[in-house]
């Protein structure tokens, strides 16, 4: 059965199945895939110095999965050989689980490493994804880029960390 | 007309619902609906130089005309992923 290669969901991320997803879709393509990276971030128990108790996720669901599929847009532009899969989760989450899970196969390393890398730099920057911390004494709101898929310099941006 | 307001995050607390119906003059962009939560709601200021908006889930600007039925999202910046949200470090190195 085939999963949906770019969603938000409350279930726990399934890495395997993104993998799997991403190397069926290469598959389709001449040169076949030769390799695919993944990516999860966890949720970490300390942030800014606070000791972190849990995370909160939300998003606004139709537009989150709207972006994910033109962040899979601007990587087939740059990276046309290179397929992704990302699954991001909401709700309450506890220390070591994981809130985004990502895939991305190409035909080679290089292309797979920075598709991998850039979609978790332009989810960072334009996905309506936010994470409320829940500290010792409090929780707060964590805000941090404003989102705007036009802003070329974030786009920029983003492809400089993927090491291109 | 009317158009119905959704709003998230710590916008969504300031405004106390996750979800509002308001009624908007014909012809009336995003940023004159936004203008008008302002007054409702001023802590919601803030946000001027920082918040993004939808309308039918699909980012628009300030100045795009609305029209009777839409749905309007207001979007705080946004803070996905893993850890901080885009904290300046973390530079490519050939190494």
């Amino acid at each position: 059965m085939s999963i949906a290669r770019l969603a938000v969901t409350t279930e726990r991320l399934d890495l395997d199945a993104l993998i799997g997803a991403v190397s069926s879709a290469v598959e389709a393509d001449a040169e076949g895939t030769g390799a695919i990276t993944s990516f999860l971030g966890l949720v970490r128990e300390h942030n800014l110095g606070r000791r972190v108790i849990k995370l909160e996720y939300e998003a606004y669901e139709p537009l989150a999965v709207r972006t994910f599929e033109r962040i899979a847009d601007e990587i087939t532009e740059r990276w046309p050989a290179a397929q992704v899969a990302v699954h991001h989760r909401v709700g309450v989450l506890a220390i070591g689980e994981a809130s985004v899970a990502i895939a991305a196969a190409s035909p080679h390393r290089a292309d797979a490493f920075a598709a991998c890398r850039y979609a978790i730099e332009r989810i960072k920057q334009i996905v309506p994804i936010w994470k409320r911390e829940f500290f010792d004494g409090g929780d707060v709101w964590i805000e941090g880029a404003t989102a705007d898929p036009d802003d070329a310099a974030a786009r920029e941006d983003a492809y400089r960390r993927a090491c291109v | 007309m009317r158009v119905s307001v959704r709003v998230f995050a710590r916008l969504r607390d300031i405004v106390g619902a996750a979800e509002l119906e308001r009624e908007v003059p014909a012809g009336a962009s995003v940023r004159r609906l936004w203008d008008g939560l302002v007054a409702e709601f001023p802590d919601a200021g803030a946000y001027a130089g920082s918040l993004s908006a939808a309308v039918n889930t699909e980012y628009a600007k300030m100045d795009t005309e609305l029209h009777n039925g839409d749905e309007v999202a207001f979007l705080p910046p946004v803070s996905g992923g893993e850890g901080v949200a885009t904290p300046r470090i973390g530079r490519c190195s050939t190494n």
